[in-house]
């Protein structure tokens, strides 16, 4: 079909239609056949390639390496954890790039700040939120302990009344590379984790 | 800036429209009695020239023998500024009409005071615990609260 245009351009309607079909009719005689596949070489080559390692090495390697952090920051100290995951500190660099709003995509819970009993029943349902497995680092002197703020009618006295604590990190608040220091004794505790669960003591527990 | 007004002209004039309203008119601040709470602020908010249309604060001072609350006006019209305070006795049941229905401002303070100091506002239209959860015994910011 001819296309007729009323008004005036540079190049007619007509001239740019034909030069864009002389563009697919090339493409087209161009692309006859599939191109093949570029990783065919993977499979010879991967037979000189094979590690050998533990479950437990490598899994625990994944695990640590890339911790998302669940969103649950009470108070000041967030403020050292935004610097700790700015440019200058750089969580990235252990896998931490991302902090999640849904808690069901994380794995770690940092508690930076002071939390009061009315808040308290919402940072539990994060933390059940949470699926296994799951890290809980205190961050500052008031996730420790309640802080100066420990005596007050309204305040937990350390998260550890209501959720189970792996790292405590001591401040007021911690510095970013207090922070990072937890972070990295967080690793080595995940490390020494073991994958498989022993089985027998599975069983005790659920009897119990 | 907003300059707060002389007191004593201020207490002058409720006195006549309103004679036997006020407790005591310090050189900064105008105690009224509760019971003409309403009759009074509802006269500074809208007669001509003073105009008080915004509600800064309310607050609340426990005296042992009495509390107080406090209320700083002002007003936008005039750019002048003033504090009414009242009184209300008893530990038990403390009471105060509450200001909602004039300015809207108030209805959270309230709440605030009702809470952390034990004052109740008549009137107010969802007087319950705003920081405090439901249950907590006792007002934490009172003098004679102990854990």
């Amino acid at each position: 079909m001819e296309v007729s245009s009323d008004k005036e351009y540079i190049y007619s309607s007509t001239e740019l239609d034909r030069y864009e079909g002389r563009i697919i009719e090339e493409l087209k005689t161009n692309s006859q056949e599939s191109i093949p596949d570029p990783d065919a070489w993977l499979d010879e080559e991967l037979k000189r390639n094979i590690l050998l390692t533990s479950v437990d090495a490598v899994i625990n390697w994944a695990r640590r390496s890339s911790l998302w952090t669940a969103i649950c920051f009470p108070a000041c100290c967030a403020f050292e954890f935004i610097a700790a995951m700015g440019p200058r500190f750089d969580l990235s660099r252990f896998g931490m790039d991302i902090m999640r709003a849904s808690p069901r995509q994380a794995d770690l819970m940092i508690t930076a700040g002071t939390l009061t009993w009315k808040m308290a029943p919402n940072v539990t349902r994060i933390y059940n939120q949470m699926p296994e497995p799951k890290w809980v680092i205190a961050m500052g002197a008031c996730a420790i302990s309640g802080g100066i703020f420990r005596s007050s009618y309204s305040v937990v006295p350390g998260y550890n009344r209501i959720i189970p604590v792996d790292v405590y990190v001591p401040g007021c608040p911690p510095r970013p590379e207090a922070l990072i220091y937890a972070i990295m004794m967080l690793h080595k505790k995940i490390n020494r984790t073991p994958v498989i669960p022993d089985l027998p003591q599975l069983m005790q527990k659920g009897k119990q | 800036m907003t300059v707060a007004l002389a007191v004593k002209e201020i207490a002058s004039q409720i006195e006549k429209k309103y004679p036997g309203s006020i407790e005591e008119a310090t050189q900064n601040s105008l105690v009224v009695k509760s019971d003409s709470l309403m009759a009074i602020a509802g006269y500074l908010k809208d007669t001509e020239g003073l105009k008080f249309d915004y509600l800064n604060y309310v607050t609340a001072v426990d005296y042992y023998t009495y509390f107080e609350v406090v209320y700083q006006l002002t007003s936008l019209e005039h750019n002048h500024t003033v504090i009414i305070k009242t009184r209300c006795y008893g530990r038990e049941n403390p009471a105060v009409p509450s200001v909602t229905g004039l300015w809207q401002g108030a209805n959270f303070q309230e709440r605030e005071i009702f809470d952390l100091m034990g004052i109740r506002f008549e009137g107010h239209p969802n007087l319950k615990r705003i920081f405090l959860w439901e249950g907590f015994q006792g007002h934490p910011l009172r003098k004679d609260y102990l854990q």
